[in-house]
């Protein structure tokens, strides 16, 4: 098999105005006399580019859009508008060739196995979907191994009810691994995992990354976990990526308030009395005109942004992700 | 005064396979107005203290100790008096609030519930008690006709604390209740019941396995692994320089963000937490440990104390045999 | 209590497929018949004679074999015409799932007995008639049923683990959904059989069946008509009556067991 050269500096995931919807459920009476509830605009013009061999984590609360977008690379959503590029060339309709490159991981390793299949199974149903030739048996106990479960064999029998939390998700990482793809696309792949466990998943991918050369997409609420093995970090705010930059910048020089907002909520030894933002992540059906985030906004209720006469475009225009320094950029009137 | 004084609980299920211990030997202590935090991971036993504190265990738990609420023995108590104390001296503001609530009342009547239970009120005035409630948890008053479907996961958090206020109890026992939440309404719950602590001096047990949590919420820190308690002290202390190796893990997976430290470094525990029913001999965390000796298989530590007067402790032999960490009383 | 019922339902099927070993069929043969008519229970004639000398006893055994096959039969082309549509419906959604839903409460609302009575005018009276109407009015329940199963099925991460790997609409129904929904069909699958004898009982009743075959529905029809209750022959009317009860009791018994068995693994996940 050959590999084409690949070029480093052509990304390898490139979305460009992206935009996924789902469509509000409409009773039978109410399609009737006409009124149909509003579609949730999950992902709302996105253009975002994924850096071979790098570890990009798409932050936001829940709401934000950034599981859509996760499952929109993938395949398993298809956008409503805008394209998505792998390697350069328009992702194909039949999906099958993209899936071998572009690999998933979920948050509940115990729903994404099969409780009736064995672990060999699960991890060799990627072989067997695409009829890959070779020796199955190999391969799958290779990938059991590059996901730390050794000895392989020895879990080939078992039922992920037989094992715990964290080698399940090893096992779902292993059946990624299986097909030896590009890209990793995972989705809040710790959470729901005991917390003295997580950097041991953690740790894995990163391994991934190093030592196969891995691109790994990690969804995330959680700013901690990007701090932990991020190299880029992507803040998502109803539908929109509001800033995006190296973890260090944005997680420690925040420039869109919305960044601020979350990083000032994660809790940290001194007490409670940090500005907290008031309401909820608010509803994907109805996003505000102007800058999405200027309900919630601090800048906006303290009374800075009408000082600085900024008010009427923070209410009027929605922002666009613009370049604030080397790398990094944010969607923010003020920050410019 | 302590207002809860638990002195070597243990609670066991039965099962097919025999008595599972869940919780084997748990000290507890707290005081009026102070805020104790209970960390730990799934199967620890957490939740069945808090369980036992009101006696709320299932059928087929057994449980032996004392649990001194106010000086009286819950687990002593007879049914009546039990049924008169549970919510007017202690509450559970219980785990996933959205399943805890009845889809198919209002959520102002299922707070007015507990009083009218208990005969404070009549229903009307516990109604109107409860709309108070309601808006000091933070919602308008109105939103106490809504049904509980009609309400977020952040104001469903809030009506189960309002729930949980409404026979003004000396304790508050919180069983993971920001767990399902996202960081903005966890932050917002947070600081609404650290208001409501310190407003009404309540005294609050706060449950989790998110230490930096607890960290920011809690006045001292129990952390406990396989049904006991191993280590405990003054929160901040407890986060920044960790006696116990497991205490030192759980920290590690709380990352301070900033700190070069932890980037790129992440560190976890091999294993999993264990099983009630298969407790590793000697020291439960051996397994696990990175710090493990040959005696760590053998003994098994009970909390030594790492200060004079008693306020640091930690289960650990490795730490007593290096004498303690340096302290800050 | 399913050991009971698994226990009758052997004993049942066994009768019936050993039938002929055991006892000839020109007992069911009127020209043939060797004892006098209506006679009570004797030792010759353990279950008593019907109003042409034959043994009731065994016209309740060759009627078994009648009785159980159109049961199967039909209960086997409604969860074959259920499962499908249940599962497809289930699984695509959209405007799919919209048209074979309505198709599916179409048919649930088709009158059972009309029916019958409109084809076997229609068609004339066989065993097939009844084994089509039978079919075709039950099949709508186990349609309901799997698809809301599968609908439970398809939402579960693993299924969409499959889709994430690659698998196409085959390998996804037939790795993941059908191996999750099959013990919900098994079960269902004992209580329809129940009803569709009963079914036939009540069709053979009706003098809809097949004249020239014996089924317990039809010794009752030949019973009734000859007055055998004014005649006080109460040997003709039970053996087939009690015979049905036992055989959808047994069935019932199953499917309750059945109920235990599946759930307890649900709970122990």
């Amino acid at each position: 098999m050959t590999i084409p050269a690949i070029d480093p500096a052509v990304p390898v995931l490139d979305a460009r105005g992206l935009h996924v919807s789902f469509a509000g459920r409409t009773g039978m009476f109410a399609g009737l006399f006409g009124r149909a509830e509003a579609s949730a605009r999950a992902v709302d013009g996105v253009d975002l580019q994924v850096r071979r061999g790098e570890v990009l984590a798409i932050a936001g609360e829940s709401g934000c859009g950034k599981t859509t977008l996760a499952r929109t690379l993938m395949g398993l959503e298809r956008p409503r508008a805008g394209t998505i590029l792998f390697e350069d060339k328009p992702m194909p309709r039949d999906l099958r060739a993209y899936r071998r490159k572009v690999q998933m991981i979920f948050q509940d390793p115990t729903g994404a196995l099969n409780p009736r299949q064995t672990i060999y199974e699960s991890v060799a149903e990627g072989l067997r979907i695409h009829r890959v030739p070779g020796n199955e048996k190999e391969r799958v106990a290779a990938a059991l191994s590059q996901a730390g479960l050794r000895p392989p064999e020895r879990f080939f029998l078992l039922y992920p009810h037989e094992i715990s939390g964290g080698q399940r998700q090893r096992v779902v990482i292993a059946g990624a691994l299986v097909l030896n793809p590009e890209v990793i696309i995972a989705d809040e792949p710790v959470s729901m995992l005991d917390a003295s466990v997580r950097g041991e998943i953690l740790k894995l991918l990163l391994g991934l990354r190093d030592e196969l050369g891995l691109t790994i997409v990690v969804v995330t609420h959680d700013l901690g976990m990007a701090w932990m093995i991020a190299d880029r970090v992507a803040v998502m705010y109803l539908g929109r990526i509001v800033e995006l930059g190296p973890a260090e910048e944005v997680l420690t020089k925040p420039r869109h308030p919305y960044t601020k907002a979350l990083l000032d909520v994660v809790p940290e030894a001194g007490g409670l009395d940090r500005p907290v933002l008031t309401g909820e992540p608010p509803d994907p059906t109805r996003i505000p005109a102007g800058c999405r985030f200027h309900p919630r906004c601090p800048e906006v209720a303290s009374g800075r942004a009408e000082a600085a006469g900024f008010l009427g475009r923070c209410t009027g225009e929605d922002p666009a992700l613009r370049v604030l320094a080397a790398d990094h950029t944010a969607a923010c009137h003020l920050a410019e | 005064m302590s207002v809860l004084s638990v002195r070597d609980l243990n609670v066991s299920y039965t099962t097919q396979a025999g008595d599972v211990p869940a919780v084997r030997g748990v000290n507890l202590d707290v005081a009026r107005g102070e805020v104790l935090g209970l960390a730990g991971e799934s199967g620890c036993g957490k939740s069945t203290v808090a369980h036992a504190v009101l006696r709320l265990l299932p059928v087929g738990a057994r449980a032996e100790g004392e649990v001194l609420l106010d000086g009286e023995d819950v687990l002593a108590m007879k049914p009546g008096r039990l049924r008169a104390v549970r919510w007017t001296e202690a509450a559970i503001v219980f785990q996933g609030a959205m399943h805890a609530l009845n889809p198919v009342r209002r959520v102002g009547d299922q707070v007015a519930e507990a009083m009218t239970i208990h005969r404070q009120a009549s229903e009307r005035e516990a109604f109107r008690r409860a709309q108070q409630l309601v808006e000091q948890v933070g919602l308008p008053a109105r939103r106490a006709r809504d049904y509980p479907h009609e309400l977020s996961g952040g104001q469903r958090q809030r009506i189960m604390i309002a729930m949980a206020l409404a026979c003004n109890p000396n304790l508050i026992i919180a069983d993971e209740p920001t767990t399902a939440l996202d960081v903005m309404v966890q932050a917002q719950v947070l600081s609404l019941l650290s208001g409501l602590q310190q407003e009404f001096g309540l005294a609050m047990i706060f449950i989790t396995h998110d230490l930096s949590v607890l960290v920011e919420a809690c006045d001292r820190i129990a952390v406990m692994y396989a049904g006991r308690i191993v280590e405990e002290g003054p929160s901040d202390l407890l986060f920044g320089s960790p006696a116990h190796p497991y205490t030192k893990a759980l920290a590690a997976a709380f990352p301070q963000i900033g700190d070069e430290r932890f980037r790129r470094a992440p560190s976890g525990l091999p294993g999993d937490p264990p099983d009630p029913a298969a407790v590793p001999r000697g020291c439960p965390f051996h397994p696990r440990c990175p710090e493990a000796i040959a005696a760590c298989a053998r003994e098994d530590p009970s909390l030594l104390k790492l200060t004079v007067d008693g306020r640091r402790r930690a289960a650990c032999i490795r730490v007593d045999r290096l004498g303690a960490p340096e302290m800050v009383p | 209590m399913g050991m009971i019922g698994l226990v009758i339902l052997v004993f049942f099927i066994a009768t019936a497929l050993l039938a002929p070993i055991f006892v000839s069929s020109d007992g069911l043969d009127a020209t043939k018949a060797t004892g006098e008519p209506l006679q009570p229970p004797s030792l010759e004639f353990p279950f008593g004679t019907d109003d042409l000398g034959r043994s009731v006893l065994t016209l309740t055994i060759w009627g078994s074999r009648v009785s159980l096959l159109v049961g199967f039969m039909a209960t086997l082309l409604s969860i074959l015409i259920g499962a499908v549509i249940g599962i497809a419906a289930g699984y695509f959604g959209g405007w799919r799932e919209n048209l074979l839903m309505r198709v599916t409460d179409w048919f649930l609302v088709i009158p059972f007995l009309p029916l019958a009575i409109v084809l076997a005018s229609l068609l004339g009276r066989s065993l097939f008639n009844i084994i089509l109407v039978i079919g075709v009015t039950s099949w709508p329940g186990t349609a309901r049923l799997v698809r809301a199963q599968t609908l439970s099925v398809k939402t579960r991460p693993y299924v969409e683990r499959a889709r994430a790997l690659g698998a196409g609409t085959w390998h996804a129904i037939t790795r993941h959904i059908l191996p999750n929904v099959f013990p919900l069909i098994f079960a269902n699958t004992i209580l329809v059989v129940a009803v569709a004898i009963l079914s036939e009982t009540t069709l053979s009743f009706l003098g809809l069946g097949d004249p020239l075959r014996v089924s317990w529905g039809s010794i009752l029809e030949f019973a009734f008509s000859a007055g055998a209750g004014g005649a006080g022959a109460w040997w003709w009317l039970v053996p087939p009556g009690v015979a049905i009860v036992l055989v959808v009791l047994a069935f019932t018994m199953c499917g309750y067991a059945l109920d235990e068995v599946l759930n307890p693994r649900l709970r122990r996940r």
